[in-house]
């Protein structure tokens, strides 16, 4: 086990590049605190995970909103997954720019947030216009309730075909 | 040390204090706006509308953390954006007065939003391209908040001006009492120009015309008459305040005042 190992080989598997893909590994199974089904990888808010000239292991996390609640559930639990995972030396950093776009949500993101119920992003970010699908029935033939949902990340939809509200990410 | 040698370190200590100053003012702004909306929650008057205003206040406090966290390392007193946001008095805070003017009905928080989410797109707009990085980087991000916060409050401002009778006397009436303020918005002082000239900040007289394009077609759109200019002398980014902003900060700054160092 990761966590078992003495500090000293700790810091020198953290400067190979397997150990870069161990984190890249654990911090897919970190979860989003407000959407679970998805994790911080699929989101596209790990930004980076990288040797820094310190010999340390450097973890660039972006914020999706600026004023997201869930900014420092994730950096507390991104924290104690890479202190389990035996990476305790490495250091979680706060990135901003480029700012974070909902083209960023991976494609294994997007299918889990339809499986989910939500309508996952259009590609081209904020000027998409794109139709929005009906999560549950497929139906194109919906419309938007409200550009603002029960998260800064999500807007609220209706179908017409089946009268089922639902949310969609937003394009960002 | 030699007069010659201190004078670029007086230089630059004068052009850290200004830029302080200048992070503060974009800041408080945001963080007054923000508790502003926040009084709305759960009396919205529908329940998207409630939500809408909740998640523009997010956006609002979470620019202003953001800043008020940059502010306090130009500073390099160990002041954080808690001690800054919660341990200030208001002659210190220095967000434009609009920001601070009460909620009153949902016309006048409209139209309240809607003019300065307007210049909120301008000012974020230059700072994208700013020479500061970290401002830069800040206000990229939260100009993508900003327009859809614009969206939302100039849509509401056509459907109020161009509603009923009694929504589009309410939206007149919420900007006859507003356009006093919007002065104070472009009225550049000593700390803009320094900022447009070191290549912080974007140049003010631009950003003004083109905010002023901006607001005159909305409210063509919106049918509502464009109110005449009236002179209003004092300005909130200098730290003189409406009566309104202590009664704000008494609500947003008890916890931390009653208990020093609370935490949640």
């Amino acid at each position: 086990m990761r966590a078992a190992q003495p500090q000293a080989e700790v810091d020198g598997r953290d400067a190979s590049p397997a150990a870069e893909q161990g984190v890249w590994e654990l911090l897919a199974r970190v979860p989003d605190p407000e959407i679970p089904v998805l994790s911080i990888v699929d989101l596209g808010i790990v930004r980076y995970v990288r040797r820094g000239g310190d010999e340390r292991l450097h973890v660039g996390i972006t914020p999706t909103y600026s004023g997201c609640p869930a900014t420092e559930a994730i950096r507390a639990a991104t924290r104690a997954a890479l202190d389990a995972g035996g990476y305790p030396q490495a250091a979680i950093e706060e990135v901003l720019s480029p700012p974070w776009t909902s083209d960023w949500v991976t494609p294994a993101g997007r299918a889990k947030l339809a499986a989910f119920g939500i309508a996952p992003p259009a590609p081209g970010g904020e000027s998409s216009g794109a139709p929005v699908g009906c999560p549950r029935c497929g139906s194109l033939t919906t419309e938007r309730i409200s550009e603002f949902g029960s998260t800064p990340c999500k807007a609220h939809y209706r179908c017409n075909a089946c009268g089922e509200p639902f949310d969609r990410f937003k394009c960002i | 040390m030699s007069a010659a040698a201190a004078e670029p370190e007086r230089r630059d200590r004068t052009l850290s204090q200004a830029l302080f100053r200048y992070v503060l003012r974009l800041a408080d702004t945001s963080l007054v706006l923000g508790q502003r909306l926040g009084e709305w929650v759960g009396h919205g008057p529908a329940l998207e509308e409630d939500l809408a205003l909740a998640n523009l206040a997010l956006d609002l406090i979470g620019q202003a953390r953001l800043l008020l966290s940059y502010a306090g390392e130009i500073e390099g007193e160990g002041r954080d954006e808690d001690a800054l946001a919660f341990l200030r008095d208001a002659p210190e805070f220095l967000n434009v007065q609009l920001a601070e003017q009460p909620n009153g009905d949902f016309a006048q928080t409209i139209v309240r939003q809607w003019l300065i989410d307007a210049w909120q797109l301008e000012v974020y707009g230059g700072l994208a391209a700013s020479a500061d990085t970290r401002l830069a980087a800040i206000a990229a991000k939260a100009l993508k908040e900003t327009r859809y916060h614009y969206r939302f409050s100039s849509g509401w401002l056509v459907r109020l001006g161009d509603g009923t009778a009694e929504s589009r006397a309410r939206a007149q009436r919420a900007l006859a009492s507003l356009w006093r303020f919007t002065g104070e918005l472009f009225a550049a002082d000593e700390i803009d120009e320094r900022m447009a000239a070191a290549g912080v900040a974007p140049p003010l007289a631009a950003a003004a015309e083109r905010w002023e394009a901006r607001v005159v077609a909305d409210l063509g759109q919106a049918t509502l008459a464009r109110p005449e200019r009236q002179p209003h002398p004092w300005h909130g980014r200098r730290g003189l305040h409406t009566e309104h902003l202590g009664h704000l900060l008494g609500e947003m700054q008890h916890l931390q005042r009653t208990y020093p160092g609370a935490r949640w």
